[in-house]
This record gives structure tokens, C-alpha cells and sequence, in this order.
């Protein structure tokens, strides 16, 4: 009996270890190899932490990567600031097939394609877009206004594309949150602040907490969208990735700044969870 | 059945397919430019050879990444500029020496042949044929940027914020020679040239502020001059001819210090499968007829000795309006880059678009 569900333990596991070692794991090691790598010449390599330090010695890359990290950080706020009002809406006072309907409203974007939804911001938002001709009408503004290939227009496209990632998970956990406990806290005597503050919020937490995660992360991680709204001044550190491994044919720094992303967002990620008195554990588990 | 076959081979490893794969191999995996191989033509090739065509469209770095990554596989012929194979073969071996008694060199034109083969060779073996030849210089809407001559003018008060480049050499290598260096000169000098890109730094950084976007595909920069969003942009001579079929003020015009020449090749990947296949392609498309027909798909000219004379009028008026005769002769014609200048290249490219 139980070297039958030993057996079943291990056959479970296997796609799981699989996945992880063969797509992740490895790759990973065989990165971390090529970053420790310095070209002496054609052919000719040695073991150094030289493209570290190219890292840290440059003041365009330290820039790049803090530049990255405030916006995506910005961003992961913003989100927030948008989702939690709706996710509110959505979980406790939509009822029936309207909060079905909502919900999927949210998710109908991700069908279509990255590409195809930040193209879609650039028809509104380009100088002979949408946007600035509807201005343009109503007599607002006198000639063409151009609203791509700015800050502003990187935010725009990050948010609404990491939108679903925030509501989701607020959505489940305000969904656990017993009405009668809102409805309690008002009967204590509490008004709309101090029962968001001190019911809502709390238990809402992990949702939050798991939700800014993931938006960080793919904010951070994101290509495409500050490469194609943000123009002249998008430079977003996974573009000197893809500049080092593609324009550049430098893997080694490439790697390198893979490394650095890695480890670096961890960093923010673990300090953000101290600073707000979060843990991990309590937010997964 | 075919379909079914691609299912399987998605369904099971892929090894296990390539072993249950004919030993002649049919199927011509082709790396390229977009526009280079037009559906027609494929379809005629198709029907005359037996081989089928896969396309793929990329550009330089990207074709040599690629290659890179497989050591040289996953494609059976790719088409990387004549100045960007020696080096990359030199560091990376991801090509195959060109077997030239497989090309029917008549096809040719062949001073055009002589000069690829002479920067492609590299330890005695040949690794590229040349097929499609343009320039980059200026695309400039003359009604509205009469004053853009040169790259350099780019920078002039009166188009501020209405152009656009791309962040990539060949707006490093303009600028130097607008600016009276000679980048070329400086190639194998790598203290020289380190100092002359310091001086075209300082004078994008400097520009950047009348640039409306760096474009990175041909359908953007169309894209941004077509609205009028842009008035001038550095680009190729095809795109500027697309742009004037439907807006005669918009024309591509040769900068004074000079077009930058190029010629994208036929080359090899090391461990491509169809080389029957490819050498049959190479030839097909040469062929003076067939090679028309590529130009007047898409605006470029090729290699094939003859094809010119079958262009249509239309299309000769747009090349001759752009290059006088004494234009043609200021062409500059990239040479083989040196490893080792991609990465000067690369530091100045970040710097400036980092620039505020």
C-alpha cells in the first residue's frame, strides 16, 4: 500500500520536476556559466566577474535597472490604486451574472495578443490617432497633439496590461470576506474609512500582496510594451538584454544582466515584504 | 497528410521525426528580409523544383543570433549583409563554404560577385553570393523639410520633432561621414574609431531632442512618414520609393557626403539540410526574369546581370530621380566589419538612448 502511493507521489511529481529542471533549472545554470565568462579573443574565453562589474562600473546600466524598478514600481501602485475598487465591486456588490459578466469583462482583453492590445494603444494615442483628432473636433486643442512615446504612455500600456493580474487574486480573497463582518464594523459605530481600514484592507492583504508581486514582476519584466509606447525615452532594462544578447552579440553581459534582473527584483521584492511586515509564508500559504 | 505528419511531429520529440524524414530533403527553411522572397515567386519555384519554402523574415543581428544560438542550424539559407559574415564566421563558424561550381555565375553581375566573394572569404573559402544590393540614405517629404540635405540636417531647427532614425550603425556610420570623417577609414583602428563615434555621440545626444521616435521596422518608419508625423528619416532607397508611388513630395534622396552602400548575400548555415535545395533557389531567383519580378515586388534591385533592363518604367524614373550618375559614384560601400567594433558601437548606441 504504500509503495503504491510512493509510486504515485513520484509520478505525480515527475511533469512538475521535469518542468522545473529541464526549462528552468538548467537553462539557469548553463546563464549563470555564460555570465562568468569574459571574451580574451575570437574563440577565446576566461572565468572572470568581469561583466559583473561591467555591471556595477557603469553608471547607464545602475541607471537603467533604477529606472526600470520606480516605474514598474509605480506602476504595481497605480494598479492597485484602479483594482481594488473594482475588484470590490466585482466581489461583494455585483451579485449574480452581473459579477460573472464583470469578471469576464476583465479577462476579454487577454484574448487578443500583447502586440495586438499595445497596438491598439498606439492607434488611440499617436499623433494622427484617435485621441488627438477627437480632441482636435471638439475644438479643444488647435493641431495635433502627440501622446505617444512618453513616460505617461508606458504607464498607461503596463497598467492596463497587468490590470488582470491585480484583480484576480483581490477579487478571491474579498470574496472570503463574510458580509456580515462589514456590516458589523458599521454597527461598532465604524464609518466607510475605519471599516476599510480596519476589516477590508487586513483581510484583503494576501490578495494584495500577491497581486503587487506578480504586477512588479511583469512590469519589470516587460518588453514590449515600453519598447512601442515609449518611443525615444523608453530605455527598459530588459532592452539592454535584448541589445547585448541580439544587436551586440555579447551573451556574457547579457547574461550577466539577466543575473542582476533576477537577483536584484528578488531584493526588492524580499525588502518590500519586510517594510510592510509581510512574509511570504503567510501570503502563498 | 501533410498536416497530419506536422501533428505527429509536434505530438512526439522531434528527433524521432527528423530520423523518419526522407533522405532528400525537400523542404528550404530560407532566413531573409521581408520582401525578398514574394509569394509568386515562391509559388513558381515551388512548382518548377518539387521543393517547398519555408520563409522566415529577420534582420542582420537577428539572422546572426540565431544562427548563433544553434551553432548554425535550423535554416538551410540565410541572407546577412556582405559586411557581416566574415566576422561572425571568423568568431562563431556558423556558416558553410559556398560551393561555386553549384551557382551558375553568368547569372551575375560580375563586378558585384567578384567584390562579395572577395569580403566574404575567410581562410581561403567563399561564404557568401551577393542577391539584393541598396542604400540608405534620406527619405524627406521636400514640401515640408526642404532644408534636409545631409544627415546632419536632421538636426536643422525647422524639422524639429518631426524626424525620425534608427538607433542601429548605419546612423552612426552617416552621421560621421556627414559630419566629413571617414568611419570606414578608421575600422581597423580601434583607438581611432572609438574617438570619431564620441564625436557622433555627442552630436545625436545633442539632436535627440528633434527626433519624434527611433523606428526599428520599415512598416513603422512607413508608417510615421505616410501620417506625416515625420517629415525626414535616414532609410533605405526602397522604402523612400514605396512612400513616393503614393506621395510624389516624399522621395528618397542621397545625402551629399554620400548613400551607404549594401549588399545582402547568399550564405549557408553550417548545419543546414537542403543545400540542393538552396543552391536550386539561388539560381531560380537570379535568373534575370525572376529577379525582375523581386524588384518590382518590393523596390529593390538585385545582383542578377540583365534584371534591371526588365524593371518597369515606373520604377527606373524613381531610381534615376534618386541617384544622378555623379550620386551613384559617391556611394559608400560598407566594408567587412572588424569583431570587436560592435561593441564601441553598442556603448554609444545605449548612451544615447539613455540621453535625456
Amino acid at each position: 500500500m504504500r509503495a503504491q502511493a510512493k509510486l504515485g507521489l513520484v509520478l505525480l511529481l515527475t511533469p512538475l520536476l521535469l518542468w522545473l529542471t529541464l526549462l528552468i533549472f538548467i537553462p539557469h545554470v548553463d546563464m549563470l556559466l555564460v555570465s562568468l565568462r569574459e571574451r580574451v579573443s575570437a574563440g577565446v574565453y576566461r572565468t572572470s566577474l568581469a561583466n559583473y562589474w561591467a555591471f556595477l562600473s557603469e553608471p547607464l546600466y545602475l541607471r537603467t535597472f533604477m529606472r526600470t524598478a520606480v516605474m514598474s514600481t509605480l506602476a504595481t501602485v497605480i494598479t492597485l490604486l484602479i483594482g481594488f475598487p473594482v475588484s470590490y465591486y466585482i466581489a461583494k456588490i455585483a451579485r449574480g451574472r452581473v459579477q460573472s459578466a464583470l469578471f469576464l469583462l476583465c479577462l476579454v482583453p487577454f484574448w487578443v495578443s500583447e502586440l495586438v492590445r499595445t497596438f491598439g494603444w498606439m492607434i488611440l494615442l499617436r499623433e494622427t490617432g484617435i485621441i488627438s483628432n477627437l480632441l482636435q473636433f471638439l475644438g479643444l486643442v488647435e493641431g495635433p497633439v502627440e501622446m505617444l512615446y512618453n513616460d505617461a504612455a508606458i504607464m498607461v500600456g503596463l497598467v492596463y496590461t497587468s490590470m488582470l493580474f491585480m484583480v484576480v487574486p483581490l477579487v478571491t480573497t474579498l470574496q472570503t470576506l463574510p458580509d456580515e463582518v462589514v456590516e458589523a464594523g458599521y454597527d461598532l459605530g465604524g464609518n466607510s474609512f475605519s471599516v476599510l481600514r480596519e476589516i477590508i484592507i487586513p483581510h484583503a492583504t494576501p490578495g494584495i500582496v500577491s497581486g503587487c508581486i506578480v504586477v512588479f514582476m511583469l512590469s519589470l519584466g516587460n518588453y514590449l510594451t515600453p519598447i512601442m509606447l515609449g518611443g525615444k525615452d523608453s530605455l527598459w532594462f530588459t532592452e539592454l538584454i535584448y541589445s547585448q544578447f541580439i544587436v551586440r552579440f555579447n551573451w556574457e553581459l547579457g547574461a550577466a544582466f539577466g543575473f542582476m534582473l533576477l537577483l536584484l527584483s528578488s531584493a526588492i521584492v524580499w525588502g518590500m515584504l519586510k517594510l510592510t511586515g509581510q512574509s511570504l509564508e503567510r501570503t502563498v500559504g | 497528410m501533410k498536416l497530419q505528419t506536422t501533428a505527429a511531429c509536434s505530438a512526439v520529440a522531434l528527433s524521432f521525426c527528423v530520423a523518419v524524414a526522407p533522405a532528400t530533403a525537400d523542404t528550404l527553411r530560407l532566413l531573409t528580409w521581408g520582401g525578398y522572397a514574394p509569394d509568386d515567386v515562391i509559388a513558381q519555384f515551388e512548382e518548377e523544383t518539387g521543393h517547398t519554402v519555408e520563409v522566415t523574415t529577420s534582420n542582420n543581428e537577428e539572422m546572426i543570433a540565431k544562427l548563433r544560438a544553434t551553432g548554425g542550424g535550423g535554416f538551410d539559407l540565410a541572407q546577412p549583409s556582405q559586411d557581416r559574415i566574415a566576422g561572425p564566421q571568423e568568431e562563431f563558424g556558423i556558416y558553410k563554404p559556398i560551393d561555386m561550381s553549384q551557382i551558375d555565375t553568368a547569372l551575375f553581375i560580375p563586378s558585384m560577385l567578384e567584390a562579395t566573394k572577395g569580403n566574404t572569404t575567410v581562410g581561403g573559402d567563399v561564404y557568401g553570393v551577393p542577391h539584393i544590393w541598396g542604400t540608405s540614405g534620406l527619405v524627406v517629404d521636400t514640401a515640408n523639410a526642404p532644408s534636409v540635405k545631409d544627415y546632419t540636417d536632421l538636426c536643422n531647427d525647422d524639422v524639429a520633432g518631426k524626424v525620425s532614425y534608427r538607433l542601429k550603425r548605419p546612423t552612426l556610420i552617416g552621421f560621421a561621414f556627414a559630419m566629413g570623417m571617414d568611419p570606414f577609414a578608421a575600422y581597423s583602428d580601434e583607438a581611432a574609431y572609438t574617438e570619431m563615434m564620441e564625436k557622433v555621440e555627442a552630436k545625436l545626444i545633442e539632436c535627440k531632442a528633434n527626433v519624434k521616435t527611433y523606428w526599428d521596422g520599415s512598416d513603422q518608419l512607413i508608417g510615421l512618414m505616410r501620417s506625416g508625423e515625420a517629415v525626414a528619416a535616414m532609410a533605405w532607397d526602397a522604402g523612400g520609393w514605396k512612400l513616393n508611388a503614393d506621395n510624389p513630395d516624399i522621395n528618397f534622396i542621397a545625402p551629399t557626403s554620400g548613400a551607404l552602400g549594401w549588399i545582402d548575400t547568399f550564405a549557408l548555415p553550417a548545419k543546414g539540410k537542403a543545400d540542393e535545395a538552396a543552391y536550386a533557389w539561388i539560381n531560380f531567383v537570379m535568373k534575370p526574369e525572376i529577379a525582375a519580378k523581386i524588384t518590382e515586388s518590393s523596390s529593390y534591385f538585385t545582383a542578377s546581370k540583365g534584371a534591371d533592363e526588365l524593371v518597369n518604367e515606373e520604377q527606373k524614373a524613381r531610381f534615376q530621380a534618386s541617384f544622378p550618375p555623379e550620386a551613384i559614384d559617391n556611394i559608400k560601400w560598407y566594408p567587412t566589419v572588424p569583431t570587436g567594433l560592435e561593441v564601441i558601437e553598442g556603448g554609444v548606441l545605449d548612451r544615447v538612448k539613455a540621453a535625456n
